[in-house]
């Protein structure tokens, strides 16, 4: 498997075909059984702090704190990322994705679709083409926010982003491939 | 690093505001069972002032491993963990932060409420003082070490349970040091050979835990 600049992939498997764990593997969360990964040439695990900026992992869970507002919980995740201004990053990337009347909202009082556009807002922390790597981007979406994602997947690739994602429904993006894992499924 | 440290320190804090009940938790278990032994052994009180140390340090280890557990547990169920594993910022630093959050949270109000109990033992002045200076030394090594228990037992279904059985053996020194210490002044003499080990063992975890946090916290999340 190959992530190109530019390039949209939808990893397509049945239920545990292994799609979250190559995410992860792919995110450095886990280590491959086997196999190899490189970043830019270079082995993943000797690639180093450049390697970890350049990735955007976005799980099921949405990593944002129930007891800190919505502005609040996103503004960490971008002091994590090492970028500048956070609170004023997270603020700008919730009116980008149509929160901005939620934005000093305790995370526990919102709805769960509310939440995943929360977690998606790192998306729009800054414009760097890094790789997104996105779990089920889409769950718990309504249909206007699954099109501004598409949209913005789009933009992303643009902009020589690479963007890889699994999904439970259709997904049309243009410019996707798609890579299917059931023929690499491990027999048990 | 010290950003990502100010950065995580001040989200920690802030949640541990926000969640006042969880937070004086630890606190509140200090003083109910220090307070326990006065009316359970008598007012008898130079029983009270020999024993008062040993009492004071042992529910301040035990206070500080309630709330220890805790320490990562939230962050690896709703993902935030995940997030501080792919930062880019050093993950010792990470560490650091939590650590230093709890202690401030967790630890602090334990040496703080230090002298409160010395005068429920009828501990005298300097004794108190010293009590006191024992704690500020040693609950930090009890949150550095107790990071390092929190991320080995991350996600296991008895972890907070193994973090006692992991953790308490490793803070005997810091017990026996910090107990010495008051001890020490008790009878007379000096107690800067016990605060001196017991701050060459503050730097000692200071140096290695956070490291053994970090790789903990990648094996347990791989």
């Amino acid at each position: 498997m190959r992530l190109d600049p530019g390039s949209i992939t939808w990893l397509r498997g049945t239920n545990g075909s292994g799609k979250t764990s190559l995410m992860r593997i792919l995110a450095g969360l886990s280590l491959p059984a086997e196999g190899d990964i490189t970043w830019a040439g270079l082995p993943w695990a000797r690639a180093g702090a450049d390697a970890r900026q350049s990735v955007v992992y976005i799980g099921h869970a949405n990593a944002l704190k129930d007891d800190l507002t919505l502005v609040e919980a996103v503004a960490f995740g971008a002091s994590l990322s090492g970028l500048d201004d956070p609170m004023g990053r997270a603020g700008t990337a919730l009116d980008a994705m149509g929160l901005r009347s939620r934005r000093d909202a305790a995370v526990r009082t919102l709805s769960q679709g509310q939440r995943r556009r929360g977690a998606l807002a790192r998306l729009r922390l800054d414009e760097a083409p890094r790789t997104w790597i996105l779990d089920e981007p889409f769950d718990a979406l309504d249909a206007a926010s699954v099109d501004s994602l598409s949209r913005l997947i789009e933009a992303h690739a643009q902009r020589g982003g690479a963007v890889l994602l699994t999904s439970h429904q259709p997904v049309s993006l243009a410019g996707s491939c798609e890579f299917d894992l059931e023929p690499f499924r491990a027999t048990p | 690093m010290s950003h990502v440290l100010l950065s995580v320190t001040r989200r920690d804090l802030l949640l541990a505001r926000r969640r006042q009940v969880e937070a004086l938790l630890p606190l509140g278990f200090f003083v109910v069972a220090a307070g326990l032994f006065p009316i359970g052994v008598g007012p008898e009180a130079h029983l009270l002032r020999q024993m008062a140390p040993g009492v004071v340090w042992v529910c301040a280890l035990l206070a500080a491993m309630l709330s220890v557990t805790q320490m990562f547990a939230s962050d690896h169920q709703d993902g935030s963990l995940e997030q501080m594993l792919l930062s880019p910022q050093p993950l010792v630093g990470i560490v650091l932060g939590k650590v230093f959050a709890h202690w401030l949270s967790s630890g602090l109000p334990l040496v703080l409420a230090s002298p409160l109990l010395g005068v429920l033992f009828d501990m005298h002045r300097e004794s108190i003082a010293w009590l006191a200076l024992s704690l500020l030394m040693g609950t930090p090594i009890l949150s550095l070490l107790g990071a390092v228990g929190a991320a080995l037992t991350l996600g296991l279904r008895s972890g907070a349970a193994l973090v006692f059985l992991l953790v308490l053996p490793l803070t005997i020194p810091a017990l026996i040091f910090g107990t010495g210490a008051v001890l020490a002044v008790d009878g007379g003499q000096s107690p800067q050979a016990h605060l001196s080990l017991l701050g060459a063992l503050l730097i000692v975890t200071g140096l290695g835990a956070p490291w053994a946090t970090a790789a903990a916290l990648r094996i347990s999340m791989d």
